[in-house]
């Protein structure tokens, strides 16, 4: 390999090194989205009485998210006992697959509040690369974690977050 | 058009937007907040007789981008720095060197929300006006100047756009304008509120400007105007949902410079329940490829955006052959029906059984072509049935069972049949058309919370093109941090012994927090790479891929 590739390595690695280095709590910007009975729906009306919030961005096309989705409606049930958490599924479906999101969703029997981000404005504006990308919002809505692949088992990771959160103490 | 800022200028900015962010943390004062994420992909290439790989003679490529959103209450600022120093093999050439392309200022309250700068923007479906971005695919359209965006009575919604489009790293020579506007009835009238049935109604006008310089062979139209219409109703399990598009005549590039005016219809109606899930879906298009500049080529400049009503697959053997939509003219539909059988039936086992089945077609228009000699107004085509169905471009039948046999292991089935004309397809009319039976089996074994193993078999058989080719993958995740995976692709069924190829390749990729850095070397067959319904052709290639995908 030569120097140039090295170097370009070394550049992105610093960068991302410096990057991610300052860690502040943000909160969801104000973007239009809609619900899936096509309704306007704006971000800031996200909210949950100060119990944790999960955002968690997926596409009917993308394989991870549903099996992470899927994974969590196993037991969601008990996590809202737990926890008292509302989960916004965030679909970045465009107009192709926007209409089989509804069928899906309820054919799936998801207790999940969905919204459609058919454009990726809300993607965009919260800096997702790709989906599946999952945010937990605490009782102030900052964004106190996330989390941007899917793992098998993953789902444990984040109950134990969610708790924590529940109980106002800190993420590190 | 070019409006590139420098590098120093870009340099400044930065410093410009991140030193009150520093100064903020020390004091604690509200100066806002900076957040953005970064990517990076570095290949080095190996010339490949074996798979027609050529020579690259910088033997490197490099895309890269770094986005900054900086808010502060009502203020929000932000850029994009892009970088293709040796774009990647696949990408358009014309995405070369850097330049921030993307840069916005917006102010937004409850009532108003002004733009200046860069932004995406979506009509209704899109069909008249839709831009976006998939860097994974080269793919940004955005447009350059200013958008207003009302709410200024309860159920009301305006949006209003001016702008170029963006090409590659500079500006298309059309000026794009529109309006859209949409009334939700049942929160304008407060006696509407409560009732089962909601309605909503919307309709747009965009139109483009580009001066005719005259040179061509045809006088052609100066602006041009498309408009659309939708209408969106919801009664309890059940959405209907249309949209009407027509465009004047807009001689171009792309439809072989005729005059006939275009139209778009898009319609779908779902019923869903808990556990049971179905929709229908319908479009036809006729001569409604629409572009900022009428010279433009491939996915150059598009203002509007017709969605492929086709199923979206993601496992690469589903998506060998995968459908586009054909802007000058189609005709399809589809059909999805989504189905859970419950814990403790019969079907459905100790943990449920997911079912999905789906059905998509998709032809020409029924036309006749206009013999040139007659055709004074040179409309190019005439349609001999508006909703007849000419020749068949793609088909898919697919069935999917997503299933859990303990807490320990999972898998997932699909089974598929597809029709695809090559020669339409891939525009290269000396191909046949191709049938393929696929099956696939995506398996996931669970050692413990943190260690798992997945299998991906794929098969696909057909006698046609390159014949059979089988797939498999081995992925070991050790979470939440580590993952490796190894592949290969093998064209064993393909009658010309010396290209029955193994495209192997591995990976190892690390996570920490929001950052996940990858490394693979491997063998890249050549083919069409498409999400969300846009396409890239990806040329074979051999080598080593680092990549590393940063949010913060």
């Amino acid at each position: 390999m030569n120097k140039r590739f090295l170097l370009g390595i070394t550049f992105a690695l610093l960068i991302t090194t410096v990057l991610s280095a300052q860690q502040k709590l943000q909160k969801v910007p104000p973007v239009d989205l809609k619900t899936m009975d096509g309704k306007a729906f704006n971000t800031r009306s996200i909210s949950n009485d100060g119990k944790p919030i999960v955002i968690s961005f997926w596409a009917t096309w993308c394989a991870p998210c549903k099996k992470e989705l899927n994974g969590i409606a196993e037991n969601f049930d008990e996590w809202v006992k737990q926890t008292g958490v509302k989960l916004y599924a965030v679909s970045i479906d465009d107009s192709r697959n926007s209409a089989k999101v509804a069928p899906y969703v309820n054919g799936q029997a998801w207790d999940y509040t969905v919204l459609l981000d058919e454009n990726s404005d809300l993607k965009r504006a919260m800096n997702v690369n790709n989906v599946p990308h999952t945010f937990v919002l605490n009782a102030a809505g900052e964004i106190v974690w996330q989390n941007n692949n899917y793992t098998e088992g993953g789902e444990a990771k984040l109950l134990e977050v969610l708790k924590k959160v529940a109980k106002g103490e800190k993420i590190d | 058009m070019k409006l590139t800022l420098t590098h120093t200028s870009f340099f400044s900015l930065l410093l410009f937007l991140v030193s009150p962010f520093a100064q903020a943390q020390n004091t604690g004062m509200n100066l806002g907040e900076i957040h953005g994420n970064f990517q990076t992909d570095m290949q080095y290439y190996n010339a490949d007789p074996s798979i027609g790989a050529p020579a690259v003679p910088e033997k490197t490529g490099m895309n890269g981008f770094l986005n900054l959103n900086y808010t502060r209450d009502k203020f929000s600022a932000g850029l994009r720095y892009e970088t293709y120093l040796g774009a990647l093999q696949g990408f358009d050439p014309r995405y070369k060197g850097t330049g921030i392309l993307y840069r916005y200022a917006a102010y937004t309250t409850d009532e108003l929300q002004v733009t200046v700068g860069s932004f995406y923007e979506q009509f209704g479906n899109g069909l008249i006006l839709r831009t976006y971005e998939d860097r994974g695919l080269g793919y940004d359209n955005a447009l350059e100047g200013l958008r207003v965006k009302l709410h200024p009575y309860k159920g009301v919604y305006i949006k209003c756009i001016y702008g170029l489009q963006r090409s590659f790293m500079t500006y298309g020579p059309g000026t794009v304008r529109g309006v859209d506007a949409e009334v939700n009835f049942n929160e304008l009238f407060t006696s509407l509120a409560s009732k089962k049935t909601s309605i909503l109604l919307g309709g747009s006008f965009v139109s483009k400007f580009q001066p005719d310089a005259g040179t061509g062979a045809y006088i052609v139209p100066q602006n041009v105007g498309a408009w659309a219409e939708r209408l969106n109703i919801h009664r309890e399990k059940i959405t209907i949902q249309a949209e009407y598009a027509y465009k004047i005549n807009d001689p171009s590039f792309a439809n072989n410079y005729i005059y006939k005016p275009g139209e778009a219809l898009l319609v779908s109606a779902s019923y869903s329940q808990k556990g049971l899930g179905f929709s229908l879906s319908g479009k036809r298009v006729d001569n409604m490829d629409f572009r900022s500049d009428r010279s433009a080529s491939i996915n150059n400049l598009e203002i509007n955006y017709l969605p492929s009503l086709t199923r979206q697959h993601t496992y690469s053997m589903l998506a060998f052959y995968p459908d586009a939509t054909q802007n000058t003219g189609e005709i399809g539909y589809q059909a999805e029906l989504t189905y859970k059988f419950n814990k403790g039936t019969p079907l459905g086992g100790k943990y449920g059984t997911n079912l999905l089945v789906n059905f998509s077609s998709v032809s020409g228009l029924d036309t006749a072509r206009l013999n040139p000699a007659s055709d004074s107004s040179r409309a190019g085509y005439k349609n001999r049935s508006y909703f007849g169905f000419g020749q068949k471009y793609f088909e898919d039948f697919n069935i999917e069972i997503d299933k859990k046999l303990s807490p320990k292991f999972k898998f997932i089935a699909i089974y598929s049949y597809q029709t695809y004309n090559k020669g339409v397809l891939q525009g290269e009319p000396q191909y046949h058309t191709i049938y393929s039976h696929i099956g696939v089996m995506d398996l996931i074994y669970k050692f413990s919370d943190t260690l798992s193993i997945r299998f991906e078999l794929e098969h696909l058989y057909t006698k046609e093109d390159q014949g059979a080719w089988a797939s498999g993958l081995v992925e070991f995740t050790i979470a939440p941090k580590w993952f490796v995976a190894a592949s290969d692709q093998w064209n064993y069924g393909n009658s010309i012994v010396a290209d029955q190829t193994h495209y192997y390749n591995g990976t190892i990729g690390y996570i920490q927090k929001t950052n996940r850095y990858q490394i693979s070397y491997g063998k890249q067959r050549a083919g069409i790479y498409c999400v969300g319904g846009v396409c890239r052709t990806v040329p074979a290639s051999n080598g080593f891929t680092f990549t590393i995908i940063s949010s913060f």
